[in-house]
């Protein structure tokens, strides 16, 4: 569960001041399926950098399971996103040397398991995503829902209580995107998961049992 | 994973790991020739000391000659000597056997001074000569000055000051004797030679009118074992030759060698030796030694190994200022740029892979993880250029070693050389294999007068470059080509470290 209060984030951009985030209090409860919408430049991913422990906010508070994820060390961080928290990406962020199994490998690295489990969890991970059969390939070899794909085994294979998505269809086409989100939908339903994605897509937003808008650094809740 | 990840970034970015691998290579390669021929340079000028001074040899002493003093020097022609021949032109020959010009010899007691030093644990004595020998034939100047006096000017072509003008003609052929204490084998020139046909000095031959031929002088002067050898008159028999054992072809000390006490007959010096060969206990007592010889024999000149060394002139010594200025600095530039690539490569490579670095960071990666991850690939980058080096040098390495590059070194000091004539030209023309006439060429010079002689004392010595490669010099340039590639590790692996993971949601780039 996250508790967010008064949480603050001001980016330097020269001399000028942006605030991305502004006065944000919010809270979303485990297995809730958000979505965030906005324009561009209102602070979205701002937002999901917070969530997932990427940056630190410049004031306020962000609580994840009662800890507040502004006052941790680095060290710490990163071993909340290792443990806790899966990240998927617009431009899907595979290493474009390693294999799909390679890749989806790569997040059991931090959490130390063995050889034979990491490649075990990442077939069956890559199978729960309906792509057993690319484990070998590299992400060059394959189209952009498969890619996207690759990158969700990535993210839920060492089963993390919180899936991030920032505009996970954004660079898919139409039928693509359908297919990736009943894929996320269907893997939150199925994983108990705490879903949050950004889209612009309000195809996309409209699935979602709750959704956020972001404008000038503020949130508003659109089904409240 | 580690590897698996560096193995596909290395081959992904094979033109990189490839342009970084072959500038450190380069460089690795230009260190080890460097090393290995300084290296080869530094034998080489030992085996010249070697080879002039023997082994074991840590002092030498010698004493200065005054100018014009002693040397073979004028020679003195009296106007009846000679036979005249029908128009008054006289045929000449005479030998002179002193001591070699430049240099003097001194009591031999020196040596019992220098034996009751500390640290000394062995001297001895040996006399250096050289033997001058003057053949050919003179105008007959009481005519000529009565030509001149009558008012009649010389026929062009009879008379005349020129050497090779006129009715003279000469010949002038030096060689060096080399008197040896038969019984001191420890120390001394003998120490570097072995005999190549009969027999060497022994203690029994101290008295015995004998002598022993530098091999490579008896085959030029067609003389052999059971010849002799006419010294100051005297008859000596050659019981032996002898070759260095510094290399095939090398020179030895000297061309004739012969019992100290017959030297010194000989030459009428008896009691006087001109060098004395010191051996030290530990080589940090040398320079110790040294200053307590110099204060017990004030007159004395007294060299080190290391001053000898810094005497080795000639190709030998060209080359090793050239290797050890030019090459040195020359690889240190070149494994500079060689560094200066890797680093490059690596920073731009970490700029380039910012949201893949970001990404690994997002998902959980530390940051010591996604550094180590950079600074294996610019290691093994370094590894396979240190490795590549290695071949590069040891195959330039192998090609100087083939190519049997010859330097000639001379060592013997106060020498100087006299119109190319005398031993450095005769030698010289050993080298190139022709038949020896140095005598023309070292009396073409100053005609008429009286002639300083063959002068050069210095002995040359050529020897084979033979540059050795050793494990030290291989292992050091690896870990120089790794220690590049750790540096420019460093540099990407501190930008890789201050990315933060929230560049993995830039959309650009
Ligand atoms: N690292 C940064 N440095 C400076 N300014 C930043 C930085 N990151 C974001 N910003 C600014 O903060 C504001 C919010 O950015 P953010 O990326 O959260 O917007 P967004 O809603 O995700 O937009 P988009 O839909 O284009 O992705 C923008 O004005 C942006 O320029
Ligand atoms: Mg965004």
């Amino acid at each position: 569960m996250y508790q967010i209060d008064t949480l603050t984030k001001t980016y330097q951009q020269g001399k000028r001041v942006v605030h991305a985030l502004q006065d944000v209090s919010l809270r979303i409860d485990d297995g809730e399926l958000v979505s965030i919408q906005g324009p561009t430049g209102g602070g979205k991913s701002t937002l999901l950098q917070m969530l997932g422990g990427l940056d630190r906010p410049t004031s306020g508070s962000i609580s994840l399971d009662g800890t507040d994820l502004a006052g941790m060390n680095d060290t710490d961080l990163t071993r909340v996103r290792a443990e806790t928290i899966g990240f998927v990406f617009q431009n899907f962020n595979l290493i474009p040397t390693l294999t799909a199994q390679e890749n989806v490998e790569t997040a059991l690295v931090p959490s130390g398991v063995s050889k034979e489990e990491r490649a075990a969890r990442a077939v069956a991970a890559l199978e729960s995503v309906s792509l057993g059969d690319r484990a070998d390939h590299l992400p060059g070899e394959l189209s952009g829902g498969q890619q996207q794909r690759v990158a969700i085994a990535r993210a839920l294979v060492k089963n993390p209580k919180v899936l991030l998505a920032d505009e996970p269809t954004g660079n898919l086409d139409e039928e693509t995107r359908d297919e990736i989100v009943d894929l996320l939908e269907g893997l939150w339903k199925e994983q108990g998961l705490t879903l949050i994605l950004v889209t612009h897509d309000s195809v996309v937003a409209r699935r979602t049992p709750r959704r956020l808008r972001i404008a000038k650094g503020q949130v508003k809740d659109l089904t409240a | 994973m580690f590897f698996t990840y560096l193995r596909r970034e290395l081959r992904n970015r094979r033109k990189q790991t490839v342009v970084v691998a072959i500038g450190l290579a380069v460089a690795i390669a230009l260190v080890i020739v460097v090393n290995s021929v300084s290296a080869g340079v530094r034998d080489a000028q030992a085996s010249v000391l070697e080879s002039v001074y023997g082994v074991g040899t840590d002092v030498t002493v010698t004493q200065a000659g005054e100018p014009g003093a002693g040397g073979p020097g004028a020679f003195a022609f009296g106007s009846e000597d000679g036979e005249a021949s029908e128009d008054g032109t006289r045929s000449l020959a005479q030998d002179n056997l002193s001591v070699a010009r430049g240099s003097a010899s001194f009591d031999v007691s020196a040596l019992e001074t220098v034996a009751a030093l500390d640290h000394v644990t062995g001297v001895s004595a040996t006399l250096g000569l050289q033997n001058t020998s003057f053949s050919g034939e003179m105008p007959d100047f009481e005519a000529m000055q009565e030509q001149m006096e009558a008012g009649e000017r010389p026929e062009p072509g009879t008379a005349g000051g020129g050497g090779a003008a006129g009715g003279s003609s000469f010949e002038v052929n030096s060689f060096d004797v080399t008197g040896v204490d038969p019984a001191a084998d420890a120390v001394g020139p003998l120490t570097t030679v072995e005999v190549a046909e009969g027999r060497t000095l022994t203690a029994d031959d101290a008295d015995a009118n004998v002598a022993v031929l530098d091999a490579t002088y008896a085959e030029q002067q067609e003389l052999a074992v059971g010849d002799t050898l006419t010294l100051a008159g005297t008859e000596l028999e050659i019981v032996g030759t002898v070759t260095s054992t510094t290399g095939d072809g090398v020179a030895t000390a000297s061309d004739v060698y012969v019992p100290l006490a017959v030297a010194q007959t000989l030459a009428s010096l008896d009691g006087q030796v001109t060098d004395l060969y010191v051996s030290v206990d530990s080589a940090s007592n040398v320079d110790e030694v040294a200053s307590a010889i110099e204060a017990a024999l004030p007159d004395a000149s007294v060299s080190t190994q290391s001053d000898l060394a810094e005497d080795v002139t000639g190709s030998l010594s060209t080359a090793s200022s050239l290797v050890g200025t030019l090459g040195t600095w020359l690889s240190i530039i070149v494994l500079a740029a060689a560094f200066g690539l890797a680093i490059l490569f690596t920073v731009s490579g970490v700029n380039r892979r910012t949201r893949e670095l970001g990404t690994l960071k997002a998902i959980g990666w530390s940051r010591n993880r996604v550094v180590g991850q950079i600074a294996g690939e610019s290691v093994a980058q370094g590894l396979i250029g240190g490795v590549a080096g290695v071949l590069l040098g040891g195959l330039a390495v192998a090609a100087i070693n083939l190519a049997g590059i010859t330097l000639t070194g001379s060592s013997g000091g106060g020498a100087f050389s006299f119109g190319g004539g005398g031993d450095v030209g005769d030698r010289l023309q050993q080298m190139g294999g022709q038949a020896p006439d140095a005598g023309a060429a070292g009396a073409a010079a100053p005609g008429g007068g009286p002639f300083g002689g063959g002068g050069a004392v210095a002995s040359a010595v050529d020897v084979v470059l033979s540059a050795p490669v050793s494990l030290w010099i291989v292992l050091a340039a690896v870990g120089l080509a790794v220690l590049g590639g750790l540096l420019a590790g460093v540099v990407g692996g501190r930008r890789a470290a201050r990315l933060r993971p929230a560049e993995a949601l830039r959309s650009l780039a």
